[in-house]
C-alpha cells in the first residue's frame, strides 16, 4: 500500500490498462504533449504515441463522438472532458448517442467508453468553470455514473470502468487531485455499483459523494467531540445506479439523514436520495431527511461570496444540530 | 458498371422504391408509428456509392432517413419493415424504429437521429479501423442540411487532421426539412465547404447511378489507399417531403415535375432498354414480381411477427448484468 495523489492513481489506471490492451486509448484536451491539465495523462504520450494518446482540438462534441464511434469497434476509449463545464457541449453525443444506441439498436451495439471530468468549484472560477453536473449524468438511462472520494477509488473505478462494457461516466473534482491517500499495491478493481460506510456511526448518517464526503468526515469529528452525537458517513461513490440497500440499511440503522452536496439543491443527486430514503424506508425515520446543499446562484467569483455560494462541515454541524432540536 | 450489376441495381433500386412506397402505405393504416423519412427519389445516391464499396465489409453510417441503406448493406428487408411495424423480429427488435435502424452483422452501424450527429461517430468508426489496422473503410451518408451543425466542422477537421479512412457523402436534396438550401446555406454546393481542411471532395448527378458509381469509385479508391478522407457531393431530390408531416407547401408542383423527369430508376432502365439489354415488358413484369415480394414476404413477415414483451421493457438498457459482474462488485482477481 503506498499513499499516492489523486491524480496520479488516475495516471496509474491509464497507464496499467494501455499497457495490457492495446485498444485502451485516451483523448482529450492537452493530455498528449502537455500532460493534462491535472496531469492524470503525464507520461502516456511519450510511452504510448499520438495514436492511443490524442491530443484533440477544443471541440468536446465531436471528440466525444469520435470517441463513441471508436468503442463500437471494440476501441476502449479513455475520454476526457478538461472541466465538466465543457462537458454541457459534449453531452449530445454523451447521452444521444453513448447512452442510447444499446437501446436503440436492441442490443447489438455498445458504447464501452469512459468520460472523465473535472467537477466542482475550485477556487474562484467563476460562474462557467464552477459547475456541479453530476445532477444530470445520473438521470440519464443507460449511462453509468461514479463519483471518487479519494485516491484509491480514482484508480480502482477508473479500472472497472475502462473494463465495463457500459459507458461510464466519472466525476473528479478540481480541488481533490493533489490530495494522498492509499492506494494498493496490486492491481485493484473498484465496484462500479454500492456505497462505503467510510465511518460507522449510531445516530445519524451523513450522506455525500465526492468532496462531501470529507466535509461529512470533518463535521462527525466535530459532532462526537462536541455534541456527542454519534455520526455515520456514508460515500456514494455510484451515482448511477444509486445504492438503494446500502441507503437503507443506514437509515436502518441511525434512523436520521442528512444528505450533503456541493451541487445546488433543486432536481439534485441530494433530492434524489431523499426519494429513495422515503421509498425505502420511511417508517423508520425519527426526523425528516434535510439536505444541505450550494446556494442557488451562479458560481461568484468574489472569494468572500464563494465560500457563502458553497457549504462546509460547519453547515452539515448546523443542519445535523437542527435535527436533534439543539440549534 | 458491367452491365449484370447494372441489370441487378436496376432491380435492387425498384425493391428500394416499392418498399418506401409501401411504408407510405402502411403509415396511413397506422401500422407504423412515429417519424417516417422516405428515400424515392434518391435511390442512385446509396446504390452508385455503395456499389463502389463493399457492402456488408464497409462500415456505413447515416441519419434518420435510413432504411434504403441498411438494406443495400445486406440488412433482410423483412426485418426492416418488421422494425417499423414495432416488432419484437425488427432489426432493433422493435426498440428503434424508422429512424434507428440497425445491422451490425452486415455494419450497417444505425440511423441516427440528431441532425449531424453521425460525423463524428463515423470519424471514429475510422479511428477503430485505424487501431484495428484493416482496409475497411468507414462512410457517412448525409444531407446537405447536416453541414450547418458543429460536427460537421468540427468532424472535417479532426477527420483531415488524423487520416482517417472515413467517406463523407453528402446527398444534397436541396432542402433541410422544410427550408430550401439557399435560404439556410451561404454555399449551396456542398463540397466546396471542406475545402478549408485541405480535403479532397468532389460533386456529381445523384440522379445518374453511373455517375455516381464512377465518382464513388474515386472517392473509396482514395480513402482505402489510405489518403485520408473524401468528400463527395450528389445533387439529388427527394419526391416526398421531410417526413409524413410535411405538406410540401415550401416548394412548387411544377419543380417537383421537373425533378421527377430525372428519376434514377428511369434513367438506369431507359439505359438498359436503349441499349437492348431489357425490354419495358421486361421492366413491368420485374416491378410486378418486386411488388408481390414486398407484400408476400416482406409485410407479411411484418405483420405476422409478433410485439415485444412488456416484461422486457428494460432489456438493452445496460449490457447483460451477469457478463459485467466483476467490475460491478470489484470482484475481478
Amino acid at each position: 500500500m503506498a499513499e499516492i495523489m489523486y491524480w496520479e492513481a488516475i495516471q496509474r489506471a491509464h497507464d496499467e490498462e494501455m499497457a495490457r490492451d492495446p485498444l485502451v486509448i485516451c483523448m482529450g484536451e492537452d493530455i498528449g504533449v502537455a500532460g493534462g491539465t491535472y496531469k492524470a495523462t503525464k507520461g502516456l504520450y511519450e510511452k504510448y504515441g499520438p495514436l492511443r494518446v490524442i491530443d484533440t482540438p477544443i471541440s468536446e462534441n465531436s471528440y466525444t463522438g469520435l470517441g463513441i464511434g471508436a468503442s463500437f469497434l471494440g476501441v476502449r476509449p479513455i475520454i476526457e472532458l478538461m472541466s465538466v463545464n465543457f462537458a454541457w457541449l459534449a453531452m449530445d453525443q454523451m447521452f444521444n448517442s453513448a447512452a442510447k444506441v444499446r437501446y436503440m439498436s436492441g442490443g447489438q451495439l455498445t458504447a464501452p467508453c469512459v468520460f472523465r471530468s473535472a467537477g466542482g468549484a475550485a477556487h474562484q472560477l467563476g460562474a462557467q468553470h464552477s459547475a456541479r453536473m453530476e445532477k444530470v449524468f445520473m438521470g440519464i438511462a443507460g449511462l453509468r455514473v461514479v463519483t471518487p472520494s479519494n485516491p484509491k477509488q480514482a484508480y480502482g473505478l477508473l479500472k472497472s470502468a475502462i473494463r465495463c462494457d457500459d459507458p461510464v461516466y466519472i466525476n473528479e473534482h478540481e480541488l481533490m487531485y493533489n490530495m494522498k491517500g492509499d492506494v494498493p499495491d496490486t492491481e485493484y478493481f473498484h465496484p462500479l455499483e454500492g456505497s462505503e460506510v467510510t465511518r460507522s456511526g449510531t445516530d445519524v448518517t451523513l450522506f455525500g459523494y465526492n468532496i462531501s464526503v470529507h466535509w461529512n468526515l470533518k463535521a462527525a469529528e466535530i459532532l462526537d467531540k462536541q455534541y456527542g452525537i454519534s455520526a455515520e458517513v456514508v460515500d456514494l461513490y455510484s451515482l448511477s445506479p444509486l445504492d438503494r440497500e446500502g441507503i437503507r440499511k443506514s437509515v436502518s440503522k441511525t434512523h436520521r439523514a442528512v444528505v450533503v452536496g456541493e451541487e445546488e439543491a433543486p432536481v439534485g443527486v441530494c433530492s434524489e436520495v431523499i426519494s429513495v430514503i422515503n421509498e425505502e424506508c420511511f417508517f423508520e425515520l425519527d426526523a425528516a431527511p434535510v439536505r444541505v446543499n450550494s446556494a442557488l446562484v451562479p458560481q461568484p467569483y468574489n472569494h468572500g461570496l464563494e465560500k457563502a455560494a458553497i457549504p462546509n462541515a460547519e453547515d452539515v454541524v448546523a443542519a445535523v444540530l437542527k435535527l436533534f432540536g439543539k440549534a | 458498371m458491367k452491365l449484370e450489376d447494372k441489370k441487378r441495381v436496376l432491380r435492387e433500386m425498384v425493391v428500394h422504391r416499392r418498399f418506401e412506397e409501401r411504408c407510405y402505405q402502411a403509415y396511413i393504416e397506422r401500422k407504423i408509428g412515429g417519424f417516417l423519412h422516405l428515400y424515392p427519389g434518391q435511390e442512385a445516391c446509396c446504390n452508385g456509392v455503395m456499389e463502389a464499396a463493399r457492402p456488408g465489409y464497409d462500415y456505413v453510417i447515416t441519419g434518420y432517413r435510413d432504411h434504403v441503406h441498411a438494406i443495400k448493406c445486406g440488412a433482410d428487408p423483412k426485418e426492416v419493415m418488421a422494425e417499423l411495424y414495432g416488432k419484437e423480429t425488427g432489426s432493433s427488435k422493435g426498440r428503434g424504429g424508422s429512424m434507428h435502424i440497425f445491422d451490425v452483422s452486415k455494419r450497417f452501424m444505425g440511423g441516427y437521429a440528431l441532425v449531424g450527429g453521425p460525423f463524428p461517430l463515423a470519424a471514429g468508426i475510422a479511428k477503430g479501423i485505424q487501431m484495428k489496422g484493416g482496409d475497411e473503410i468507414a462512410i457517412c451518408f448525409l444531407g446537405d442540411a447536416a453541414n450547418n451543425q458543429g460536427t460537421f466542422h468540427e468532424t472535417m477537421n479532426m477527420a483531415a487532421l488524423y487520416k482517417l479512412p472515413v467517406l463523407f457523402v453528402c446527398e444534397n436534396n436541396l432542402y433541410g426539412i422544410g427550408t430550401a438550401i439557399e435560404r439556410s446555406t451561404a454555399v449551396v454546393h456542398q463540397h466546396k465547404r471542406v475545402c478549408g481542411y485541405d480535403m479532397e471532395a468532389a460533386e456529381t448527378d445523384g440522379q445518374d447511378i453511373e455517375k455516381v458509381y464512377e465518382a464513388a469509385k474515386v472517392a473509396v479508391n482514395h480513402v482505402r489507399s489510405g489518403k485520408g478522407p473524401y468528400f463527395l457531393e450528389l445533387l439529388t431530390y427527394r419526391y416526398r417531403g421531410h417526413s409524413m408531416s410535411d405538406s410540401r407547401g415550401y416548394r412548387s408542383r411544377e419543380e417537383e415535375e421537373m425533378w421527377k423527369q430525372r428519376d434514377p430508376i428511369y434513367i438506369l432502365r431507359d439505359r438498359l432498354i436503349a441499349e437492348k439489354a431489357m425490354t419495358m415488358a421486361d421492366y413491368e413484369a420485374m416491378e410486378k414480381e418486386v411488388d408481390a415480394y414486398i407484400e408476400n414476404e416482406v409485410i407479411k413477415f411484418a405483420e405476422e411477427s409478433p410485439e415485444p414483451k412488456v416484461e422486457e421493457l428494460e432489456k438493452y438498457v445496460l449490457a447483460d448484468r451477469e457478463s459485467q459482474l466483476p467490475w460491478i462488485t470489484g470482484k475481478a482477481a
